[in-house]
């Protein structure tokens, strides 16, 4: 058991790595450098640079060294706390992540229990009553779910709110808690701001959770120990949910690894939709600006919230399989 | 257990001895068909078996794979699954209180009264101990839920007993056996766990499918030890079914030979190996390997096979197969259940006359 | 009851009854059926993933024929004709059936000073099958000007307005024809290089085994728990800006597949896992046919038909992703036209409100995913019936 969670602990020390590297890459990538994109932001503003202005300013951020000293050098300053400074906005990359950060990840765990929430009772449902009326309908919502992308189920709900009920549904604020500093109120806000981008997220994960749900749930109620406890008289609701339900959630429990990179992944893009103020329109900016700091800082926060995400559910499945437990996998 | 206590202790050795003996069953199964209705048709797993358990006595069932023996036990604790529907006869079980038989087959089957019966009056040990657990709870956890269900106790007593059944089926180390999940138990010893889970609430009835089957034979005779060992303790019923005619032989005071469906022959044990009357249970002993015979000789089988439950034969349904097939009255006639000895019943127009006009098809 | 039972241990008289035999014509049929005959008559029974498999086979044939069905000048911009609603066709003209549309006269919005189109009923425009309109290069083949529907004289761009057209006064209708050719084919392009890396890299984990497995599968794990589509974000970003498309498209393609081929080499790897224990594999091996041999001529074929249902299934995902990358503006970009650049004008959603019919490129992309959602598991299913 324990050498399990060191072993998922170091692979996930190992992806924080590669996810590093990845975005060190993609900070370096674009043609030029930052000095040449800052160079080009003054030139725009009309400010005349030198050479010899730009030639110090390469060697002040180490850009004329190899490409992994640089890496180091990125690295280093990193643990420091240091992430460099934003050329768009002129502050630390942290002060203008910061908030934008928590709201991503409150947005992300709350797709993620609306999923769970949602999925599992209904994947339940639709196993037991296989084929009635009900299955039907989940299944095919269920593909629907799967179809349509979330940012445009996004756009299309967005364009329903504003066309029939005069309302922009986008946002995470009321406007008077937009500007706010935080308080109890605001806070409230958010919670029932929530749901909707939670729903919008969580609706492609949900339609596939169910189907593993229902398809796993239905091979596990062939199998003989169900008839081995109904055989002892226990009523057929608590037998469910603690026999096969309990063997049918390991799958399960295992796709949220997958589930909370996809979340996050989605979240970027639909809150340019529905224009949260959360990480993803930052990120887009940054990109098309070629903000590389701030760009690759946020790549990598990112990469870290899922790295961790994935990390809880493997800890989450190790717990509900004591084959796992007992590292006897078959 | 009013109609039991009339009967004397029932002492293995003198096998079938008691059988005429007027004392009421404690299980009586009376015309039972139970049916699957699957897209292709109706499947008739069970198509009118009748028999009898009595208290204290072992009842054998027989036959081959596929003929209704799993369908019947699940019919009897009404847990046949979806398309299966019990769609006529009863099943007459005398409970633990001594009141008037009720008719299993006439219960809610997911009420509290067969509940109460199913695990607590009338256990069952499944033929796999390797799928029969579930894997994500302790045995200790599987087998106190049963306790618990049926008996009001706490959970600390619950488990004290659980610790004492585990050592009476021949667990060693029980008190730390309890807390290991099945999969850390060998083939033999989950058999026995099954066995302590199915005896934990004192069950009247239990009911063996196939107890055996996946086990080697020195487990298999440890096994089959332990259950007549615990059989004779607690002077229970047991039902137990295989295609094994040994072990039959060594368990059974009565026996009950099913085919597609059917009861063709009852009796007690001696008297269904030394004076099988149904043409079937004839061919089955002959195909049980002897010492006796010549070495290297072929043993003789029973030609044919057993038709698709589909389609079924009209009239007696072993009469493709049969060697004493009696044309113009087995294929349009059903024979029926009847005595063909004081103590032995068979289902075969060698013993009686066709009753009803010939069957159309 | 269906429990699969482990191998029981037969009683001595149970292994003495002969199965009979006798077998039916169905069943002789069965037994000398190949597995893709086998697998055709599984999968004819998913009436869905038959029907699915029509609709997307259409959708090729669309973009394929796409000059063909689209009328007007895709790239082709007309400011005055900015933002024009769509206009039915109207099949009846006083009970004689003679298809055409109404004229379009423009008005100045009296309070808001903006230039509105309204149909004039008083105008008939009639239309004609095969009519002429701008000039193409039909299949890459030879030059036509021909053209499914268009009107009698003068420039279809100017009558026909099927979905409306978008803020640079370019037909709609006419670039979701077009749109088909990219969105449909980056998908297919995106799975055969997630294909070929799957296969190699999978079949190799799986063959071997060992250290390379252990390395390969970690490598897998750590690509899987990246957010994607960040990653995509920042590689697409990194694009030059002064790429041309077709640059672009093969860019967008290594993109996308630089996560999709784990799928696949998951599925190939469990697949090689599975047929290795297999009783033809090591029945072969025992008779001295070289590895090679053993690969393509026993291992492949047998699981090929899970390769194809997981390529199917697959193939949705790419085109989701494309589509949300050019929606972003970071995947292909004008004049390059995709589903996905079709979308992004509908980015902005008080255009959306106004011109609600700047979203009806969402409808393909929907269809084509169901479609292929569908078909991939009626494949997975006849491909594997336990699976
Ligand atoms: N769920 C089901 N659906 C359809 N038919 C079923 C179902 N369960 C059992 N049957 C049919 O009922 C018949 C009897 O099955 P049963 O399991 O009782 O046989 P058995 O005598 O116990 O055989 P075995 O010795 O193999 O255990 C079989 O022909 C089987 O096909
Ligand atoms: S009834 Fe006829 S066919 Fe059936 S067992 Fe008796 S003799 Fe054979
Ligand atoms: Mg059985």
């Amino acid at each position: 058991m324990l050498t399990y969670t060191i072993r998922r602990f170091l692979l996930a020390l190992l992806t924080i790595w590669a996810i590093s590297v990845l975005a060190f890459a993609i900070i370096q990538l674009p043609p030029g450098d930052y000095v040449t994109a800052y160079i080009a932001q003054l030139a725009s503003s009309g400010v005349d640079v030198t050479p010899e202005f730009a030639e110090n300013l390469r060697q002040q951020y180490g850009l004329d060294s190899p490409i992994w000293v640089q890496y180091l050098k990125w690295m280093e300053q990193i643990s420091r706390g240091n992430f460099g400074r934003s050329l768009e906005w002129r502050a630390p990359v942290l002060d203008m992540i910061g908030d934008r950060l928590w709201l991503t990840m409150a947005v992300s765990v709350s797709a993620v229990l609306f999923t769970w929430g949602l999925a599992l009772p209904i994947g339940i449902y639709s196993a037991v009553r296989q084929y009635s009326i009900a299955d039907y309908i989940f299944t095919f919502i269920g593909f629907i779910g799967l179809a349509v992308p979330s940012f445009l189920l996004a756009l299309i709900l967005l364009y329903l709110g504003f066309r029939y009920f005069d309302a922009n549904i986008g946002g995470l604020f009321s406007p008077e808690y937009q500007l706010a500093d935080w308080s109890l109120g605001k806070v409230w806000d958010l919670i029932k701001h929530l749901p909707l981008p939670a729903i919008i997220l969580g609706m492609a994960g949900t339609a596939q959770l169910i189907r593993i749900m229902r398809a796993n749930l239905l091979d596990e109620l062939r199998k003989p120990y169900v008839i081995t406890a109904r055989a002892k008289g226990m009523s057929e609701f608590r037998l469910i949910l603690k026999y096969p339900v309990r063997a049918a959630l390991n799958p399960f429990v295992s796709t949220l690894g997958y589930l909370f990179p996809f979340i996050i992944s989605g979240s970027i893009i639909v809150a340019l939709v529905l224009s949260l103020p959360t990480i993803g329109p930052l990120l887009l900016r940054s990109l098309v600006a070629q903000d590389i700091f701030l760009a690759g800082t946020i790549v990598l926060f990112l990469g870290i919230m899922t790295v961790f995400g994935t990390f809880i559910s493997d800890i989450l499945l190790m717990w509900v399989d004591p084959r796992i437990r007992f590292e006897r996998r078959e | 257990m009013a109609g039991g206590m009339l009967c004397r202790p029932y002492n293995r050795p003198v096998k079938g001895e008691m059988y005429a003996m007027n004392c009421a069953p404690i299980l009586s199964v009376n015309n039972l068909k139970t049916y699957f209705f699957t897209d292709e048709g109706a499947v008739r797993a069970v198509d009118g078996a009748s028999f009898a358990v009595h208290p204290g006595k072992t009842l054998g069932i027989v036959g081959e794979s596929g003929c209704g023996k799993s369908v019947t036990a699940l019919s009897i604790l009404r847990i046949v699954d979806d398309p299966g529907r019990i769609v006529e006869g009863e099943i007459m079980f005398r409970r633990a209180d001594g009141g008037e038989p009720v008719d299993l087959a006439k219960l809610d089957a997911k009420g509290g009264e067969i509940r109460a019966i199913r695990g607590g009056e009338i256990a069952l040990v499944f033929q796999e101990p390797m799928t029969s657990f579930s894997p994500h709870y302790t045995i200790g956890n599987q087998i106190v839920e049963t306790i618990q269900l049926h008996q009001d106790v706490g959970k600390a007593e619950a488990r004290t007993r659980t610790i004492e059944l585990l050592r009476m089926v021949g667990i060693p180390r029980p008190e730390r056996r309890i807390d290991e999940y099945p999969f850390e138990l060998s083939g033999g010893l989950r058999q026995r766990v099954m066995i302590a889970m199915a005896l934990s609430c004192n069950p009247r009835i239990l009911i063996a499918d196939e107890p055996t089957t996946a086990l080697d034979v020195t487990t298999q005779a440890q096994i089959l030890d332990l259950l007549r060992e615990i059989q004779e303790r607690t002077q229970m019923s047991v039902i137990i079914i295989t295609h094994d005619m040994g072990v039959i032989a060594e368990m059974a005071d009565d026996v009950i030979v099913m085919y597609l469906g059917r009861v063709v022959e009852s009796g007690p044990v001696d008297e269904i190996f030394h004076r099988p009357q149904h043409p079937y249970t004839q061919a089955l002993l002959r195909s049980i390997p002897s010492i006796f015979a010549e070495p290297r000789t072929k043993l003789p089988t029973i030609a044919g096979s057993i038709p698709h439950p589909h389609n079924r034969p009209a009239g007696c349904p072993f009469h493709p197969r049969c060697a004493d097939f009696m044309p113009g009255k087995c294929d349009r006639h059903e024979p029926q259940l009847r005595p063909v000895s004081a103590s032995q019943m068979a289902s075969c127009f060698l013993y009686h006359e066709p009753a009803e006009a010939p069957q159309q098809s | 009851m269906t429990q699969a039972k482990p191998p029981v241990k037969r009683s001595a008289f149970d292994s003495q009854f002969d199965p009979a035999p006798s077998t039916t014509a169905a069943e002789e049929r069965v037994s000398v059926a190949t597995q893709w005959q086998l697998m055709w008559w599984r999968f004819r029974k998913h009436r869905l993933a038959m029907i699915s498999g029509i609709v997307i086979a259409a959708f090729y044939l669309v973009a394929i024929g796409a000059d063909f069905l689209a009328y007007a000048d895709p790239h082709k911009t007309e400011a005055f004709r900015s933002l024009i609603a769509p206009q039915p066709i109207h099949f009846f003209d006083e009970g004689r059936f003679s298809p055409h549309v109404f004229g379009l006269v423009g008005k100045r919005d009296p309070r808001t000073f903006k230039r509105v189109y309204e149909p004039d009923p008083e105008q008939k425009i009639p239309l004609r099958l095969f009519a002429e309109g701008y000039e193409y290069k039909f299949l890459g083949l030879f030059k036509t000007n021909r053209h499914l529907i268009g009107v009698d004289g003068g420039l279809a761009e100017e009558a026909i307005f099927l979905l409306g057209t978008d803020q640079l006064g370019r037909d709609l209708w006419s670039r979701m024809m077009i749109a088909c050719r990219l969105s449909l084919t980056i998908g297919l392009a995106g799975v055969t290089l997630s294909l070929v890396l799957g296969v190699l890299l999978g079949g190799i984990s799986g063959l071997y085994g060992g250290a390379i497995d252990t390395l390969i599968q970690r490598v897998i794990e750590i690509l899987r728990s990246i957010p994607t589509i960040p990653l995509w974000m920042g590689l697409a970003a990194a694009m030059p800006r002064d790429w041309g498309v077709v640059q672009v498209y093969f860019a967008i393609t290594v993109i996308l597949s630089l996560i999709g081929w784990t799928d696949l080499a998951r599925v190939v790897r469990g697949r090689f896992l599975a047929l290795r224990e297999e009783d033809f594999v090591l029945a072969a091996e025992l008779a001295g046919v070289s590895q090679m041999r053993i690969i393509l001529r026993h291992m492949v074929p047998s699981f090929l038909s899970h390769i194809i249902a997981a390529t199917t299934l697959a193939l949705p995902n790419m085109i989701i992703s494309e589509t949300a990358l050019s929606f972003l503006g970071l995947g292909l970009r004008p004049p390059a036209v995709s589903w996905g650049v079709l979308l992004q004008d509908a980015q902005n959603i008080q255009t959306v409100a106004i011109s609600p019919w700047l979203l009806s490129a969402a409808l393909p992309v929907i269809v084509v995913i169901l479609a292929f959602n569908f078909l991939g598991d009626g494949l997975r299913d006849a491909a594997d019936p336990y699976g």
